[in-house]
């Protein structure tokens, strides 16, 4: 994408009353973004990056932080919608605290993502077995099995976790607990 | 997304993280306290003044200034916020960083107003403040407040000091954070133990942060780009704003405003950029712009915009502001950039480096009609007040204008008297104008006024320093006035007393059916003559034209501390032009000769 592609409401209702086509691009489309950023290794420059997000009102889907390969170094994953506009002002409204190094939006590169998902469900005789078919065919783990209760771990794109939580919403499920999305660029 | 040379957005990346490069450190060390390493520090920066107010997390601060007597004057304000008002007007008068030093908690909390005023309106100010000690640090402490925590979002960085082998690092760091780049507030928060604590004092000469790139070189392809769209346009407009000021970019915008023959048109802030008396000049554009300045807007085909944000006050309703303009977007902030108008050409950069690179690109510009058609709409609807015997704020401006020449630095309040002062005023040099803008701040005037004459004393100007306040605003922070008197400051203080919250009254005129819901002040305001003297300042009134040019004529005679002059004004009186608050900037009120006569 170039800059030029990116439009605020104003040029878009401009195009309009030139009766321009309008790039799906340009309007309100809004899509999910996952977003690295590097940070310096300290609390108050994670608490910086989140605080920018709930002060400009962006989305935050989810988000995870750990430190790196250099131990001054934090990862954040940072997993928010919205449409080109607002996604172009949060990367520039990240890259512009001072405690962030590197701001990297994954989206339309070649990158791996994985979440680890661990789900509480309850089971009785008949549904028993059924559970454990979805568990099988999402290839997840049973870690932890009372006479009432299966906990089952799961890891995977995103998009596989939710189609999983899915499959088991017909049985009762006590308890979901997602790490959120982690995100890596492909070597190319 | 889009990478651009100058931000840290990447499309890819390979993993390699960058090295950690610490700050050399220069000369020989000397163990000393950590507060007198903060003091040692800011003689290393160069800080010639810092307003502050004592207290138990500083007190150790205040005991080494007593015992060293460091390179610069402290200046004891009796409020936080005039403190933080005072370094912002400093700053703004000097290009300089202005420095407050205050303590933990409460000292702290009045801050908050000055710090966030600073961050709306890129005032590059430090603010010290005391902490309790690491150990007791959320423990709910006397005296404690979460100074980072509560300034975050108003502030550009912020520093918590827990070990002093940081501080000298942190002050470097600090100061170079607020003067670089888009200018703002720092705040660095120092625990007690800290203060105490003894270790050698480095200063550091460099600072080095490897997430803090301010944008220097200048992409030459979008030069190209911009002086293309100013050569192919017709109808082009300068639109200026406080970045041109904070650049010191005045005389770049003028030579090539004249050389190409573009109109200029301020923001507020922009005022005194350019010339307001030249005949480029537009005046001002906005809510309470010109007429002609908003119908240029509504009519050009190219706003090169320099240093600006396009803020509402400025645009109005978005989505019919300047319809038939292309946009080139001159600014150092990257998040300013397409934010709210979306810019065709955007050159990151230095607001002056850039025009002065831009310059030679252009070619004289052929505008003849477009200035004509400028001059019928400034024929249309010139500004103007009802000029008869009565004591009118627009004239009392005008009366300041003439005493002065427009050589005097003008320091505003909020209000009603703050838009006349930008219509009436005709400011023509840069640095002569500051106002709380961003945030509207009452109460800022005065104090501000008070840093401004500092730093005019310490660059040894002779400019007279002239703060304009409403009876609202003014008492806010009128106790700094008898610091004021204490240094001696000849201050002129003009205070436009109407007897009312002059502005908001307008609004419940205009919108609210004259409901004037407490916004009248006959009943609380004090004598401002004696509120001055009080002071120790001098204070004069006055009632009529006749009287108002007498005391202006008598406030210039007296040299040695402020003078206040209470100009008591008809309360009906309101600021037109005016394009309501998210209307069109094409709907302009401009009715101005029966003010009450439409609701
Ligand atoms: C601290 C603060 N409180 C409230 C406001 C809202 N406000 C904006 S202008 C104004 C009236 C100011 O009255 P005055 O100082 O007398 O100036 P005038 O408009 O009469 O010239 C008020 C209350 C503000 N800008 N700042
Ligand atoms: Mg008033």
């Amino acid at each position: 994408m170039t800059d030029t592609l990116i439009l605020t409401p104003q040029q878009i209702i401009r195009k309009k009353a030139a009766g321009e086509p309008i790039q799906p691009d340009d309007s309100e489309m809004i899509q999910s973004h996952t977003i690295v950023v590097l940070v310096e290794n300290s609390i108050g420059a994670f608490i910086r990056v989140i605080n920018m997000f709930s002060a400009r009102g962006f989305n935050i889907d989810s988000v995870t932080v750990g430190v790196t390969e250099d131990p001054t170094v934090s990862r954040m994953n940072i997993v928010t919608t919205g449409n080109s506009r607002i996604i172009s002002q949060v990367l520039r409204q990240l890259s512009r605290l001072v405690d962030t190094i590197e701001v990297i939006d994954l989206t339309d590169t070649d990158y791996v993502e994985r979440e680890l998902c661990l789900l509480k469900v309850c089971y009785n005789r008949d549904s028993r077995s059924e559970i454990l078919d979805v568990n099988e065919i999402f290839r997840g783990k049973v870690v932890d099995i009372t006479s009432r209760t299966m906990t089952f771990e799961l890891r995977g794109p995103s998009k596989k976790i939710e189609a999983f939580i899915d499959m088991m919403a017909s049985h009762k499920i006590l308890e979901v607990a997602r790490s959120g999305r982690v995100a890596m660029q492909r070597d190319s | 997304m889009t990478y651009d040379e100058h931000t840290k957005v990447h499309p890819v990346t390979t993993g390699d993280s960058l090295p950690e490069v610490r700050p050399e450190i220069t000369s020989t060390s000397q163990v000393m306290s950590g507060a007198e390493i903060l003091l040692r520090s800011l003689e290393a920066e160069g800080v010639k003044i810092m307003f502050g107010h004592p207290g138990g997390a500083v007190i150790k601060v205040y005991d080494e200034m007593h015992r060293i007597n460091p390179e610069f004057q402290h200046i004891l304000v009796r409020h936080e916020q005039g403190g933080t008002h005072a370094a912002e007007g400093y700053a703004k008068a000097t290009g300089k960083v202005g420095t407050v030093l205050v303590t933990s908690g409460p000292g702290a909390t009045n801050t908050v107003t000055g710090i966030a005023d600073a961050y709306m309106d890129s005032v590059p100010i430090v603010v010290f403040t005391g902490q309790v000690p690491t150990g007791l640090i959320g423990n709910d402490a006397f005296q404690e407040c979460d100074a980072v925590g509560i300034t975050r979002s108003i502030t550009k960085h912020s520093y918590l000091v827990r070990d002093i082998k940081d501080l000298a690092r942190t002050v470097k760091e600090a100061y170079h954070i607020a003067r670089t780049g888009r200018p703002g507030p720092v705040l660095v928060d120092l625990p007690k133990d800290v203060l105490l604590a003894e270790a050698p004092f480095q200063y550091p000469e460099t600072v080095n942060m490897r997430g803090y790139a301010v944008p220097e070189a200048v992409r030459p392809e979008k030069l190209q780009r911009a002086a293309r769209m100013i050569a192919e346009s017709k109808r082009p407009l300068l639109y200026v704003g406080g970045g041109a000021v904070s650049s010191d970019a005045s005389d770049s915008l003028t030579e090539l405003a004249r050389y190409t023959g573009i109109p200029v048109t301020t923001t507020l802030h922009g005022l005194g950029a350019f010339p307001e008396e030249d005949p480029l000049s537009l005046r001002m554009l906005g809510m309470h712009g010109t007429w002609w300045a908003n119908q240029a807007v509504q009519h050009c085909d190219l706003i090169i915009a320099v240093g600006a944000r396009f803020d509402d006050r400025v645009t109005g309703k978005l989505d019919s502001w300047a319809p038939h303009a292309k946009v080139i977007h001159i600014e150092i902030d990257q998040s300013c950039i397409s934010k709210n108008v979306f810019a065709d050409c955007a050159i990151l950069g230095n607001v002056k480096t850039v025009l002065e690179r831009l310059r030679p690109l252009l070619d004289p510009k052929d505008t003849t009609e477009w200035l004509q058609q400028i001059d019928v709409w400034r024929q249309e609807c010139p500004l103007q007040y009802q000029k008869d015997d009565k004591l009118r704020a627009q004239g009392v401006i005008e009366k300041l204008r003439d005493k002065t020449g427009g050589d005097a630095v003008v320091i505003t309040d909020v209000g009603q008297h703050q838009m006349w002062s930008a219509q009436y005023f005709r400011f023509l040099y840069s640095r002569t104008h500051i106002t709380s803008g961003g945030l509207g701040t009452m109460g800022f005037g005065m104090p501000a006024a008070m840093g401004a004459a500092f730093g005019m004393r310490e660059i040894g100007s002779s400019r007279p320093v002239v703060c304009i306040s409403g009876d609202g605003g003014f008492v806010m922070n009128a106790q700094e006035m008898s610091v004021a008197a204490a240094h001696k400051l000849p201050i002129k203080l003009a205070v436009i007393n109407n007897r009312f919250l002059g502005m908001v009254r307008q609004w419940q005129e205009l919108f609210h059916m004259e409901r004037y819901s407490h916004t009248d002040l006959s009943d609380t305001n004090p004598d401002f003559v004696k509120l001055a003297e009080a002071h120790h300042c001098v204070g004069l009134r006055a009632n009529t034209p006749e009287e108002a040019r007498q005391i202006i004529d008598e406030a210039w005679e007296v040299t040695d501390r402020p003078v206040l002059m209470e100009f008591s004004v008809a309360k009906e009186e309101m600021v037109f032009p005016m394009v309501p608050a998210g209307a069109a900037t094409g709907e302009m009120i401009t009715d101005r000769m029966t003010p009450n006569s439409f609701v």
